[in-house]
């Protein structure tokens, strides 16, 4: 059959780490999940913008607020980098932007917890961003070649936010009791939040076997987030911070952080929409989409009259 | 089908420093090609990464399929004696 | 002078900070990414240029720094132009009123680069780059906007309508003016005027909007420390967890 012979060519490319490109045959399966993986994870870099926006005019140093600003704006970027990316598979950005407002698109539910004090955007840089490194990294050798080489680019502008975070929770940690104390709270509120970004465990993930064959995936979930767990419990102890959770221990044996069962209920009401903050972020984007409309229309008709005039010119 | 436009797609070439190649770095979203270069500079050049701008209309690229894979580059890769690591010089005989 | 000097650098580095707060309050709310991009880095811009002069307003009256000046300053004591205080109404606003700015730094800075102060003109150097690129982008937005279709040109030409009595601040001369004049250090904002509206005439004629009647407003003026009833709100915001937590350092 002819399709069984291209899908074996396929794998074998796949299995020889070399890159697919957008011409090139895939299996539908393989095109729908990037589909869907990549806009989606545009999506999170623009909700990313809404938690830590929050803060921005709040910022309570200069420095502090350039950082902060400079921050969001790379995460805009990293958005449009990813919507290009997703777009080479024949969907176009206005698709996903529709999809994301009806609900039909998901977007990275740890963006649906609000932000609530000054120590928020220390550990949503450290915690939040801290994860999304791990994750990126590794989707660094990502089968699909836009999305690869999407992933190297962010990585190389990530780091910095996830010092920026650390910055500020090394400032508050050492600061006055009341610091200490919005940093601690700020630490009990995002941690479990950020371990949940790694998605469900290998055992319940459904999908996960097709694209580690497919290397859309590099490795498993649980592998990500013990990697994340274990660097960031070493992070946290040069802070002075407890981490809320009791059964945090050393394994010696596996030379891994043990840690207490996930509150998986929480997660999946988050992901299905329950969670706090879910309406407010779409409705933001919804809000902030609808009143530019008039603006995308005046751009659009002042190119075409260019167009128009430089034709008849 | 959304009836909202974002606009055309555009791809974005950087050259790093004066002289050098340049290279693809990503795509944008604008209307006009004043508007794509203007994003193009706000876009990817934010570190210092750029001397050269270029941006083209996606639509506008031509590019060879990956079914002309073998005819197209095969040849090349059996004339070795374009290579200058094909020759052998003496020890010695410098500037060549 | 001395005083005028610092009350100066006031003038100019407050309306950048608010300038880019005003930005700041937009982020994740443009029309387009490409957009939400390009404007955070014009509030970047600004907000270095704000720091570069509130850096030497506290040299120069010492015992302070530019976050002090920031953050624990009581309102009367900022000298911002009313300008940049106009709220984010919608996206034709904030591009008038960046149009306007815009166009003001570019003369200002100009002018500038030939201050007997070695600080100001060093900071003007390299704000003129930034303020050169930021004129590209605005004027080309008032352009769109103005011939783009019959709303946008109704909202655009709304917009310049109602910012239009803040402009008159741009160009009126105080003490500080005469003083910075009298040294050498800057030009009378008095001069900067025609120049200031032949730029801003010629784009709006370019752009099919109708250039507002010039009347004259009673208005106290920002750089004398009256502010319009905005500030109080953005100052609340800005310097809420400092004056919150007066014994921590961020």
């Amino acid at each position: 059959m002819e399709n069984e012979r291209k899908l074996e060519e396929f794998q074998q490319k796949i299995d020889a780490n070399i890159k697919i490109e957008p011409k090139d045959w895939m299996p539908e399966k393989y095109r729908q999940t990037l589909i869907r993986q990549i806009s989606q994870h545009a999506h999170s870099e623009i909700i990313g913008m809404q938690p830590e926006g929050n803060w921005l005019t709040r910022a309570p140093s200069l420095r502090a607020k350039k950082i902060l600003m400079a921050k969001i704006q790379d995460e805009a970027g990293h958005g449009l980098y990813l919507y290009c990316a997703a777009e080479t598979l024949g969907v176009k950005r206005e698709q996903f932007l529709q999809w994301l407002h009806e609900g039909k698109a998901k977007y990275s539910s740890v963006f649906n917890y609000p932000t609530l004090t000054w120590a928020d955007m220390g550990a949503v840089g450290w915690l939040v961003d801290g994860a999304a490194i791990v994750n990126q990294v590794s989707l660094q050798g990502t089968s699909y070649g836009p999305y690869s080489r999407a992933m190297v680019k962010i990585c190389m502008e990530e780091s910095f936010h996830q010092r920026q975070g650390f910055e500020i929770m090394v400032q508050l940690a050492k600061g006055t009791k009341e610091q200490k104390q919005m940093a601690q709270d700020a630490l009990n509120r995002w941690w479990w939040p950020s371990i949940m970004m790694f998605g469900p465990h290998d055992s319940e993930s459904a999908h996960s076997n097709q694209s580690l064959k497919w290397k859309i995936k590099r490795e498993s979930n649980d592998e990500l987030r013990q990697r994340y767990i274990n660097k960031t419990i070493e992070q946290g102890h040069h802070l002075g911070l407890t981490f809320p959770d009791p059964n945090l221990k050393f394994n010696e044996e596996t030379k891994n952080y043990d840690y207490s069962p996930i509150d998986w209920d929480e997660f999946w009401n988050v992901v299905k929409g329950n969670g706090p903050g879910n309406k407010l972020r779409i409705n933001h984007h919804i809000k902030a989409h609808e009143d530019g409309k008039w603006v995308r229309e005046a751009a659009k008709a002042y190119s075409e009259k260019i167009n128009l005039s430089k034709k008849t010119a | 089908m959304s009836s909202d436009d974002q606009g055309i797609l555009w791809e974005v070439f950087i050259q790093v420093k004066a002289g050098r190649a340049y290279k693809h770095v990503g795509s944008l979203h604008a209307y006009d090609k004043e508007m794509a270069m203007k994003s193009a500079r706000d876009l990817y050049t934010r570190r210092n990464e750029g001397n050269g701008i270029w941006i083209v209309k996606a639509e506008d690229i031509v590019s060879s399929e990956a079914s002309d894979g073998e005819a197209f580059f095969d040849p090349s890769n059996d004339k070795v004696y374009r290579h200058p690591t094909f020759y052998k010089i003496p020890d010695g005989v410098k500037h060549i | 002078m001395k005083d005028e000097l610092i009350d100066y650098c006031l003038r100019l580095g407050d309306s950048s900070l608010i300038l880019s707060h005003r930005i700041a309050e937009y982020c994740s709310k443009a029309p387009i990414l490409e957009e939400d991009l390009a404007i955070t880095n014009v509030g970047l811009d600004l907000l270095g240029q704000a720091e570069n002069f509130l850096n030497y307003a506290a040299n120069l009256k010492g015992n302070t720094n530019a976050d002090l000046l920031t953050f624990k300053r009581r309102e009367g004591d900022f000298r911002c132009l009313h300008l940049v205080q106009t709220p984010n109404t919608d996206f034709a606003f904030i591009l008038a009123r960046q149009f306007f700015m815009d166009c003001y730094h570019q003369i200002l800075f100009k002018k500038l680069l030939n201050s007997k102060d070695e600080t100001i003109l060093g900071i003007s150097k390299k704000a003129i780059k930034e303020v050169n690129y930021h004129l590209d982008r605005s004027s080309d937005w008032i352009k769109r906007l103005g011939l783009g279709t019959k709303e946008s040109n109704e909202r655009i030409q709304n917009a310049i309508n109602d910012l239009w009595m803040y402009t008159d601040e741009l160009f009126t001369d105080n003490s500080t003016d005469l003083s910075m004049e009298k040294n050498k250090i800057a030009p009378l904002s008095s001069s900067l005027k025609d120049e200031w509206s032949q730029m801003v005439v010629n784009t709006l004629k370019d752009s099919e909007i109708e250039v507002p009647e010039d009347i004259y407003y009673s208005l106290k003026y920002g750089k004398d420390g009256f502010h319009t009833e905005y500030l109080g709100y953005i100052l609340a915001e800005m310097q809420h967890l400092p004056l919150l937590y007066p014994d921590a350092t961020w």
